[in-house]
């Protein structure tokens, strides 16, 4: 299953022997565990394991959650009060499940920058990447149809542009509308398939995960020098990695135990903070929110969506109206990301040692905010202008920058292998040269 | 390989193939459909009575919002002036050259064409907002002194027209009748 050599579990005792000899499922676990991993790794590289272990707080809470849930238009709003005030320990639950969609969201956008910033997307961990943008469109799919559930009205409200979007699309998108909902508005129907879909995609997440790790398992991880793991044989491969268990885990677990301080100062302390007070109000179709805005890790996508208008000249060209338009740009914002492999033509992996891509990255990451910003505020003439040009750098950024970059850029010296870079940073101990046991950082 | 050995045996292999192939896929569209239309309205949800609505009692100037089909209308007598300013627009300052009127299919954008009864004072129709489907807010406000919708900034005037923002279309007129003078079946 590894790309990367090395020392295979043996079975000694003979239980161990009996079961390896008819299902090898202790050496599958043990080789995981041991899995060469490259000794530099900072600690960017901890939201991997991070964000398996929310998706297992989400998973967990989430199946506890339904035990008590109604999904009915009638019962939902009020089964999701008797869970915060009946039900024991249920607004732990609640609020842990709500939070910890937030915090994933946190992680899986740490994640991503991290990618993008030291190559992990380039070749050979083009499918690795793909795979975590399939991820990622799940989680958002999951997270919608999650925040429709309590029935309140920024489920409903919400639930009703985001299915509009539908429409857009030339000839049929009525139709889809009407078959998304089952009816003729965001119904009971509506509802129902949402609460089963809400359900089925997290194990959908937990499979792609599998698939993921398998990915980046088979390539190697990458590293901040986005040098390879070299590879010849055991030994080597030993010198430019460390086994993830013990180093890996123990060093995760602190990061996770930090990551998870946060999380439960907002569970326990402010745990409405990212949410809307309007969901404490039940849904009603006959009145809109004043001012309708998606939870914040929706915010920079619903900005690009805003930011299309008639009065953007490219639409005076285009043959399809502005809401399309601004449908595609949404949709093709995430596109372009997982074109980044194909589209990033330089050779150098990690942003290290690209002088002038980390300005443009940074760059990346203040408009990934700026959008965020712009998604949350009312939709004035300003706001849809500064989406536009945030809109714009975001494209800019992947189909100009990206491909332009790797061609005009004179990158700085990478180090031969990990090794080097890693002694260079962490020197041998004078006395004794025993540094076999350095740990990673 | 001896079903390559001669050529009426090549033949009927692959027809073997195409047909087990064409079955199996046949029988998995068959399985997938009910899957997928299951999903559409249901025979209740499309059973849809239309409703009969008294509007004796509404001022010009004023309007009712009433469910129908799971959607608000909009039921606005307008006044004097308000007719007169819907009335002023000319065609060409409209985005949407349609009267989007079930009851007239085909018109053009005029007021005239919008409201349900030639005077202009009736103006009956569906609720929601033709970008994204939020409910728009009426009584004047918007930059065109008709309806508003918060979600995403589009201004309607007073006959329901979209004059500025991202919505495509004006306010959808649904099929509706003056039953007597003061009764309107929508549907």
């Amino acid at each position: 299953m590894s790309g990367i050599p090395q020392d295979h579990y043996e079975p000694k005792s003979g239980f161990e022997k009996w079961v390896h000899s008819r299902l090898p499922v202790i050496a599958l676990a043990a080789d995981f565990l041991k899995f060469p991993t490259p000794k530099n790794l900072n600690w960017m590289w901890i939201w991997g394991v991070v964000l398996t272990v929310f998706l297992m707080v989400q998973i967990v809470t989430g199946i506890t959650l339904v035990m008590h849930y109604i999904p009915s238009t009638d019962a939902a709003f009020a089964s999701v009060e008797h869970i915060m005030r009946d039900v024991n320990g249920g607004w732990l639950l609640r609020y842990m499940h709500a939070n910890g969609a937030s915090f994933f969201f946190i992680a899986v956008y740490a994640h991503i920058f991290r990618g993008l910033y030291y190559g992990s997307y380039k070749e050979p961990r083009e499918i690795t990447w793909i795979i975590g943008i399939l991820i990622y469109l799940a989680m958002m799919a999951t997270a919608f149809m999650g925040y429709v559930l309590p029935w309140g009205q920024m489920s409903f409200w919400g639930a009703t542009v985001i299915t509009n979007l539908f429409s857009a699309v030339p000839l049929i998108g009525d139709d889809i509308v009407v078959w998304l909902w089952g009816g003729f508005s965001v119904d009971e129907p509506t509802l129902t398939r949402f609460f089963s879909l809400h359900y089925l995609l997290p194990f959908v997440i937990l499979g792609l995960t599998v698939v993921h790790i398998w990915a980046f398992h088979t390539t190697g991880n990458n590293n901040p020098t986005g040098v390879p793991v070299r590879t010849n044989d055991v030994a080597t491969v030993k010198k430019d990695t460390v086994p993830f268990h013990p180093f890996y885990t123990i060093k995760d677990i602190y990061a996770l135990a930090l990551f998870l301080i946060l999380f439960v100062v907002f569970v326990f302390f402010m745990p409405n903070y990212m949410g809307h007070p309007d969901n404490y109000i039940e849904a009603n179709p006959l009145v809109t929110p004043a001012h309708i805005v998606p939870e914040w890790y929706f915010l920079p996508f619903y900005a690009i969506l805003r930011a299309i208008t008639e009065d953007v000249w490219l639409m005076q060209i285009m043959p399809f109206t502005a809401k399309l338009g601004g449908v595609i740009a949404m949709f093709g914002s995430i596109l372009v990301m997982a074109l980044a492999p194909w589209l990033d033509t330089s050779r150098v992996r990690s942003g290290r040692y690209r002088p002038q891509f980390k300005w443009w990255f940074w760059l990346l990451v203040v408009d990934f905010l700026l959008l965020m910003w712009c998604g949350s505020q009312a939709p004035t003439d300003t706001i849809a202008s500064i989406s536009l040009l945030g809109t714009a750098y975001w494209f800019g950024y992947f189909l100009v920058i990206l491909p332009v970059l790797g061609i005009t850029e004179k990158p700085l010296p990478q180090p031969k292998t990990i090794e080097e870079a890693f002694e260079a940073e962490h020197p041998k101990p004078e006395a004794g040269g025993k540094a076999a046991a350095t740990p990673a950082e | 390989m001896s079903h390559a050995e001669t050529d009426s045996d090549h033949t009927r292999r692959d027809f073997l193939y195409v047909a087990t192939a064409a079955a199996g896929a046949v029988t998995v569209g068959a399985m997938v459909w009910p899957l997928i239309d299951q999903m559409n309205p249901s025979a209740d949800v499309l059973a849809l009575a239309s409703i009969e609505v008294d509007v004796g009692s509404i001022e010009p100037g004023t309007e009712i919002k009433v469910m129908w089909r799971g959607k608000p209308v909009f039921i606005r007598r307008r006044t004097e002036e308000e007719i007169e300013a819907a009335r002023a627009v000319a065609l060409s300052d409209l985005p949407d050259q349609n009267a989007e009127n079930a009851n007239k299919p085909g018109a053009d954008a005029a007021d005239q064409n919008r409201t349900l009864d030639a005077a202009g004072e009736w103006l009956v129709m569906v609720g929601v907002c033709t970008h994204l489907g939020c409910v728009p807010l009426g009584d004047g406000s918007g930059e065109f002194n008709g309806w508003f919708c918060p979600c995403h900034g589009s201004h309607y005037d007073i006959a329901g027209r979209i004059r500025k923002g991202p919505a495509p279309r004006n306010l959808e007129v649904p099929q509706a009748a003056f039953l007597d003078d003061t009764t309107i079946r929508l549907g």
